[in-house]
């Protein structure tokens, strides 16, 4: 839906447009309204402070460089093409990039047998572990915001997430004429900022304090609570039992009780088995009443590089295409381990979302797809400005839930080229 | 520019031609006339002694969309005995019972298929469902809207609004997701799910909306034919492997009262309770009542033994069914306050009571009911098997013999319970071409698709005539795909994309004004960017539009 209307503070006539989806987290709000004025844009309704300096950065001009040196986009897609061609197995990472883009990626992963991993690769395969292992019981964000009447939020607050409660816990209204003060927020975790779960109404959520990797040892407690199970101990990490048989208590009388976790916020060794206790408890209360499972994540395009990975090729992402068929490890192909173990022998780095990141370094020839803004902190030998999907092209993007996916929306002109584009027309010189 | 096909024998059910030498001329991607005689034939294809039939057309097929990629993720022990290598040609894959799409698109060209469709589009998931046919190769491609247990329609049929309503709501669906029909999956049931009902019968309540799925199914069938929809409505119905679900199937088909319906994998809805482990076959009684209701046509879903998947939008009897599950695993998600879903992964053994029972029970159906045209050949991939066995499955039924030594080795209890020793009945070529071509795309509404006339769009299989079915059903001669030749040796030669089938019923576009307030109200997303424009499916999808006209 575009409109014209005319900026008073100058001459020339703003385009606005509405309902835009927000590819700069997971949740993905899709009812951004944003004004282009001369290729500047600026949120005049909703978006947060995270998609405010996203979308509101300046186009920055800059071209593909090789070596330092600028060069045309078209040299520089040929001399891309020249490392891959002499690479025995490429490491394509990064992977912030949007359907489109990561359709591309894994053509050219095939044709150059090389590894795929996104540059959130650890959090997406403690929830991949997690599915292989037992499965789960999971939600989406319309059920939550709808139907959750006790949300617990474990080792995460939302804040990466910034409009989360906005849009999927504090509504004026919902289907089933639940309330906000029917709404149990709960806390399970380190230092976690709680202040969003306060109740519309003031009622403040109950916060559990615990190490967070202690979150898995207090739901093993929970779970035996609510199977009925007595504790011998009078805490567990610090929680009074009393507090973690009030919570048990609450889950069975919860008629939609939902589990949040943050993969990437689990960071320590074995947080997949944490998750599968969030997993565990979920499916021993469904036996009695209705509760589920909801991760955030999806970050820089995350959920849609797995879910393409996983269509394409069958398997979760951390694929290796070197044997001609996609083999999967999610151990052995982290970008971390394949640099390690040199595995890889050139590295294509991809980030169209977010221009803060660096590529790891390694000592192989690396090209990086990135934003125009990205300061990087090396030459690497091919570099190629691109444009972001969902501001400079259109495309889809997958939510966090890993079942709605939007369609991005093209808000101004770039000079700098898709990663599709630039991909497609690299994988026909190979 | 012509290409001929010539000595070949032609079974084409729409022209009644049962295996008649004919020849065939492909002018344009298009079936023509004889040209004139100045006409210029620039190949030809001596085709003595094969049989030729239009491309096969799978009408219930779970191709794309989140629960098979769900399965997929789950499932890396399905993939690593079944990897697929990439050649000068084709992309690399795998997968067994939940294979990559690349993959599932080269199978089915392998195996003369030239259409498939995905049954279970979840509207909040179309996006998904259609990237993923984009990217499923080889075949024309299209997809059944899910309805019934979504909080929209449910409201409306609760609120008693006037059909009329209700008929705009459902056109407006298969527009915004570029549907080719509408599917129930558990009416009302994945809803009520969600409100913690375990079970729902026909006549039972949905709790809070107080509708039953009898006046879902009449309300969508209604909806359906008034729609001028094609297809008809395609029912997966309530209490799906419940024993005894016969007599809710049975009632079903009595509840639509004359109007069009197609029950899908009906055998897993054909469940008596005799005997002692009270579970016994329903196969006579359902085949009797379609048999005696024209208004009926079915697919089969037939179990065959193996390793598979189970993926399904009924959350409510997946979750039931999850202590079966083997491997130990399985996922059940809550949709949007759409839909749901539900993937168990699950072994069928022939020396089990149940499951060699099930596999009789799919059998007797196909050869219980007289007409070929309202029966079409399915496994409700990969929820019976793999469509993989699709071969094996035509052997079963135009070979009696090969049918009896199979019932030989099974269980022998469930052998003994079951009537198909005694069924004489051998599908003939021409019974076959009707259910895996004609009768589809008849079904579907596929004027050009699904025969060999003149003005059908050449979409083509040849096979070599084999006594053994099977190895003549595995590996057809030769596949054209829109003229082309796709497929030689039952292997691709050349990779096409396919189409996407959809429809663009008409409706009053009022409803959309009373649907943007809902959007604004409980969803997550706008209703601008719910739905799915063409360019969407063009642009990134490699895909083309082909809009199917309504009755
Ligand atoms: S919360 Fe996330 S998706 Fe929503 S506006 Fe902020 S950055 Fe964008
Ligand atoms: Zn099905």
């Amino acid at each position: 839906m575009k409109e014209l209307s005319l900026d008073k503070t100058s001459n020339s006539a703003a385009t606005i447009t509405r309902d835009v989806p927000c590819p700069f987290c997971g949740i993905l709000c899709d009812d951004l309204v944003i004004q282009n004025q001369g290729e500047t844009l600026k949120i005049l309704e909703n978006g947060c402070p995270k998609a405010i300096s996203a979308f509101e950065t300046k186009l920055v001009a800059t071209s593909p460089k090789i070596n330092g040196t600028t060069a045309s986009l078209d040299d520089a897609i040929s001399a891309m093409s020249d490392i891959l061609k002499n690479s025995r197995t490429p490491l394509i990472s990064g992977l912030g990039t949007d359907a489109g883009g990561m359709r591309q990626v894994m053509h050219l992963a095939d044709k150059t047998g090389g590894i795929v991993d996104h540059m959130h690769g650890d959090a997406l395969t403690r929830n991949s572990l997690v599915l292989q292992d037992l499965g789960w019981i999971t939600t989406s964000m319309t059920e939550i915001r709808n139907r959750a009447d006790l949300i617990i939020f474990a080792g995460t607050d939302a804040t990466k997430y910034p409009r989360f409660f906005e849009r999927t816990i504090w509504n004026k209204k919902s289907m089933f004429k639940l309330k906000n003060e029917e709404r149990q927020i709960v806390y399970i975790g380190n230092k976690l900022e709680t202040k969003s779960g306060i109740n519309p109404n003031g009622k403040r959520p109950s916060v559990l304090s615990c190490k967070t990797e202690q979150i898995g040892e207090v739901i093993s407690s929970l779970h035996a609570l609510v199977t009925g199970a007595t504790l011998d101990v009078s805490k567990v990490a610090g929680i009074e039992t009393k507090t973690l048989q009030s919570l048990a208590d609450k889950m069975k009388a919860a008629k939609y009780g939902v589990i949040v976790w943050s993969p990437s916020e689990l960071d320590f060794p074995h947080a997949e088995l944490t998750i599968q206790n969030f997993c565990e408890i979920v499916k021993y209360l469904t036996r009695f009443t209705r509760f589920a499972g909801f991760s955030l994540s999806g970050n820089d395009g995350s959920t849609t590089a797995n879910n393409v990975c996983a269509w394409q090729s069958g398997y979760p992402l951390r694929v290796n295409f070197n044997k001609g068929y996609p083999d999967y490890d999610a151990q052995r192909y982290s970008t971390r381990n394949a640099l390690k173990n040199k595995e890889v022998d050139s590295l294509l780095w991809i980030s169209s979302f977010s221009s803060n990141v660096n590529p790891p370094r390694a000592s192989i020839p690396t090209i990086v797809l990135a934003k125009p803004d990205t300061k990087l902190n090396f030459k690497p030998d091919v570099f190629i400005p691109v444009s972001t999907p969902g501001v400079e092209h259109t495309g889809q993007l997958f939510r966090t839930d890993s079942v709605v996916s939007l369609p991005l929306k093209k808000l101004r002109e770039s000079s700098c080229a898709s990663v599709h584009s630039v991909l497609k027309q690299l994988i026909e010189r190979i | 520019m012509y290409t001929k096909l010539t000595n070949g024998i032609v079974y084409d059910p729409v022209h009644g031609i049962n295996g008649e030498h004919r020849d065939i001329y492909i002018h344009d991607g298009h079936i023509t006339r004889k040209p004139l005689g100045n006409a210029k034939i620039c190949k030809t294809y001596d085709l003595k002694g094969k049989i030729i039939m239009a491309g096969a057309i799978d009408i219930h097929t779970h191709i794309g969309g989140g629960k098979v990629n769900i399965a997929r993720m789950m499932l890396p022990e399905d993939h690593a005995t079944d990897l697929v290598e990439k050649t000068e040609l084709t992309r690399s894959g795998c997968g067994y019972a939940a294979p990559s799409t690349l993959t599932a698109g080269y199978r089915y060209a392998e195996m003369g298929y030239t259409a498939c469709f995905e049954p279970a589009m979840l509207p909040s998931n179309a996006r998904q469902t259609h990237m993923e046919m984009a990217d499923t190769p080889m075949v024309d491609k299209g997809a059944y809207a899910m309805l019934g247990s979504d909080d929209f329609f449910l409201r409306m049929l609760a609120s008693k609004k006037d059909q009329a309503a209700i008929s705009d709501y459902v056109g407006w669906t298969i527009n915004a997701t570029q549907a080719m029909g509408i599917k129930v999956v558990n009416p009302g049931g994945i809803s009520a799910f969600k409100f913690n009902q375990r079970k729902l019968d026909l006549d039972e309540l949905n709790q809070y909306y107080g509708v039953s799925p009898r006046d879902i199914i009449k309300s969508l069938a209604r909806a359906v034919t008034e729609l001028g929809i094609p297809h008809p409505l395609h029912v997966h119905g309530c209490n799906l492997g419940v024993p005894g679900n016969l007599d809710t199937t049975l009632e079903t088909i009595r509840a639509v009262d004359g109007m069009r319906m197609h029950l899908t994998h009906i055998q897993f809805h054909s469940y008596g309770t005799e005997g002692d482990k009270k579970f016994s076959s329903g196969a006579a009684e359902i085949a009797e009542a379609v048999n005696k209701n024209p208004n009926i046509s079915i697919d089969v879903g037939q179990v065959l033994f193996g390793q598979t998947v189970t993926a399904s939008g009924d959350s409510m009897l997946q979750y039931a069914g999850h202590w079966h599950a083997h491997p130990k695993k399985w996922v059940v998600m809550d949709i949007e306050c759409d839909a749901g879903c539900g993937v168990v992964p699950f072994k069928y053994r022939d020396k089990n009571f149940v499951n060699a029972l099930q596999w009789a029970i799919g059998l007797e159906l196909f050869l219980l009911v007289d007409d070929p045209w309202r029966i079409f050949l399915t496994t409700d991939h990969p929820n019976g098997a793999p469509f993989t066995s699709y071969p094996h499955l035509i052997r079963l039924l135009m070979d009696r013999s090969f049918r009896n030594d199979m019932l030989a080795s099974i269980n022998k209890e469930a052998a003994a319970a079951s009537t198909l020793a005694s069924i004489d009945r051998e599908y003939s070529l021409y019974d076959i071409a009707i259910m895996t071509r004609a009768a589809p795309a008849k079904s579907l509404g596929l004027k050009n698709r699904g025969h060999l006339g003149s003005g059908a769009v050449a979409d083509i299989t040849i096979y070599s005539n084999n006594k053994d079915k099977e190895k003549m059903f595995s590996k057809p001669d030769y596949v054209f795909k829109d003229g082309e030749l796709i497929v030689r040796n039952g292997k691709i030669i050349k990779v096409v994309n396919g189409a996407t089938h959809t429809l663009r019923p008409e409706y009053d576009n009022g409803i959309e004004k009373s649907l943007k307030r809902y959007f604004e109200d409980f969803q997550t997303v706008s209703l601008g960017n719910f739905k799915i424009d063409d360019d969407e499916i063009v642009e990134h999808g490699n895909g083309r539009i082909i809009v199917q006209p309504c009755m």
